[in-house]
């Protein structure tokens, strides 16, 4: 609990801080706001408490106990589930979606943080335009490269390799990252570069020995994100990937969820936990460091 | 954006210290020479380290946009020669009532949904900002939604928890109301899915509330002494100070709110359906692209669809003039 006062002076300025009109009803208000916010969260949290209790369910609980608590409780699901779907592992998806957000990150990195290099600290001509293009990029629905991209790639004869689901990652395609790296790279003091350029240092040298090590935080921010979204994504294997032993989990999901809904739910319900799993842990782990590289990014915009 | 313009005013001091080392040396080529050798160097790194953003920029996004246009005045199938039509697939599309009510949906899923989500986010970003100490906590319970929203996990979470007797129906029958499932009923459909967009308000709320902790406290001081009411502070203090935010917020969550896929297309299995409810302007468009294989037709809805979000963002920008308030200094 807080004593009033000295905290006014010490902590940074928020408007209304509790306690400025006495100690008893900062007390009160502090109570409210713990109640109202772990009321909130309980509400927002719900599905996923939900979710993790009902993989416990049998099947047959389904649409008959629409609690919290499984009324005979069974790792029966778990075990179904693990036996896979059409002759495929369930091990395998899991597989198959670690290989292509690995992909994913690794190519998201490399040329994201090559671009931003480019577009932070290197002048050249036809820079502003290019960045005022990859700032376009960030808006434009991707709508419009489905179809051509599609078609490409089927030329290509790249249908049903995962080249389509990474090739994009290793282009920086993703302007979000680009953008993201480029302001904290221009936030960086120029001294360093400046110095190692007198002591004759050129770009690659400044770009690896300086640059990366200090944009630390933002790559690891875009690799969480990139992984994140390249676990969850559904429209580019949905598209791609035909040939069952290469789904990723999400295109997987599917599959149960469309040749067992009706009979097995607790199987569906079992592998969308699984497949959450990955995405939540990363969460916990890493959750200052997601919620930190939002707030610049908006804040900066 | 503002970024852009400074982009060009930040690599500045570069061109200064490269004059700087220039000219002390007297003995060495005239300086208009080595800074052209310089230019030069400059553009081949430049270039270098760009090469991979511009090979997916042209091959990727710039080609892939060109052939789209292209499409869009054709009748394509995959598999034979692309047949030009004119402006055939855009006079069908008006004139198709799938279209339109997938153009229905989609806006009334934008329109409502996103002002919801917004005010939300910041609702509880203030709430969140009264106090720091655990605010940290809340903050990232209420982000998790916001990463895993648009999975598929999510949205088979989500038809369970609409169905009949599922959790949301049992528990508004507490209170009488009984709707039975919200999965089947062409009313509540959409309500369902832009309670899973509101749900997802996590993202736009941490952006606000890094923007409250912007905002400098003696503005609220000087309105206090002003006499200026909880309300008050909140129009003429926080909404203005706050709008570069908003209008970011707004921006992002618009044109995201425009692409919802995976979890309509689950939550109907891939139907569109009940009554077409579901058919959201990407799902249409991949039907009509990878299942009917009318890749031109597609191509021309794609292209509509780039047009409006073009004149949304456009408008944007252009009123943001009038209530977006950048500070003195911007930074």
């Amino acid at each position: 609990m807080t004593t009033s006062g000295d905290i006014t002076v010490a902590g940074p300025a928020t408007p209304e801080r509790e306690g400025r009109t006495g100690n008893r009803r900062g007390r009160i208000n502090t109570i409210v706001w713990f109640v109202v916010l772990g009321a909130l969260t309980l509400l927002v949290l719900y599905p996923l408490i939900w979710l993790i209790f009902s993989t416990f369910k049998p099947s047959s609980e389904f649409g008959s106990n629409s609690g919290l608590l499984p009324e005979s409780p069974t790792l029966q699901n778990y075990v179904k589930v693990a036996e896979g779907i059409g002759g495929t592992p369930l091990w395998r998806f899991f597989a198959n979606s670690l290989l292509i957000a690995t992909l994913a990150v690794v190519g998201t990195l490399i040329s994201s943080a090559m671009a931003a290099y480019a577009f932070g600290r290197i002048r050249f001509r036809g820079v502003s335009l290019y960045f005022a293009a990859m700032i376009g990029t960030l808006l434009l629905p991707f709508h419009v490269l489905i179809i051509p991209q599609y078609i490409l790639f089927q030329k290509l004869d790249l249908v049903d390799t995962y080249v389509p689901l990474v090739i994009g990652k290793f282009l920086a395609i993703e302007a979000f990252f680009v953008f993201l790296m480029v302001q904290f790279i221009r936030n960086l003091p120029r001294e360093m570069d400046e110095a190692a350029r007198i002591d004759g240092a050129g770009h690659i040298r400044i770009f690896v020995s300086i640059i990366l090590p200090l944009i630390r935080p933002a790559l690891v921010t875009s690799a969480i994100f990139s992984f994140i979204w390249t676990w969850n994504d559904f429209l580019g294997p949905l598209l791609y990937v035909t040939s069952p032993e290469k789904y990723p989990l999400p295109i997987a999901l599917r599959l149960y969820n469309d040749a067992t809904s009706t009979s097995d739910y607790g199987a569906t319900v079992a592998v969308s936990m699984l497949a959450l799993v990955p995405i939540l842990l990363f969460f916990i782990v890493f959750q200052r460091f997601l919620v930190a590289g939002v707030a610049t990014q908006g804040l900066k915009g | 954006m503002s970024t852009a313009s400074r982009a060009t005013s930040l690599s500045t001091p570069d061109a200064v210290a490269a004059a700087r080392r220039g000219t002390p040396s007297p003995a060495g080529p005239p300086p208009s020479a080595q800074k052209k050798r310089l230019n030069r160097r400059e553009n081949l790194a430049g270039y270098g380290f760009l090469a991979p953003w511009l090979i997916g920029f042209f091959a990727l996004t710039v080609g892939p946009m060109a052939i789209s246009l292209y499409l869009a005045f054709t009748r394509y199938n995959l598999f034979t020669d692309p047949v030009w039509v004119g402006l055939d697939n855009f006079e069908r599309l008006f004139a198709d009532p799938n279209y339109i009510q997938s153009v229905t949906i989609t806006l009334v899923y934008v329109l409502v949904g996103t002002p919801i989500k917004l005010a939300a986010a910041l609702a509880i970003a203030m709430l969140l900002n009264y106090r720091d100490r655990g605010a940290a906590f809340f903050r990232s319970a209420f982000y998790a939604p916001s990463l895993i929203g648009a999975s598929v996990s999510v949205a088979i979470v989500w038809r369970a928890m609409f169905s009949a007797e599922g959790p949301v129906d049992s528990g508004l029958s507490l209170f009488g109301i009984r709707l039975g499932s919200w999965v089947g009923n062409v009313d509540l459909v959409v309500p369902m899915l832009i309670i899973l967009a509101v749900w997802q308000f996590g993202a736009p709320m941490v952006i606000f509330l890094a923007g409250l902790k912007q905002v400098p406290h003696e503005l609220y001081e000087a309105a206090q002494m002003d006499g200026a009411g909880p309300m008050r502070k909140f129009l003429s203090v926080t909404l203005p100070m706050l709008s570069p935010v908003i209008f970011f917020n707004l921006l992002l969550e618009t044109i995201n709110a425009f692409q919802i896929f995976a979890s309509a297309f689950i939550i109907s299995n891939g139907s569109g359906g009940p009554g077409g409810q579901t058919n959201y302007y990407t799902v249409y468009l991949y039907k009509r692209a990878f299942a009917d294989l009318q890749m031109g037709y597609a191509s021309a809805m794609a292209w509509v669809l780039l047009v409006v979000v073009a004149i949304i963002a456009f408008v944007l920008f252009r009123t943001s003039k009038s209530w977006v308030h950048y500070g003195g200094d911007t930074k």
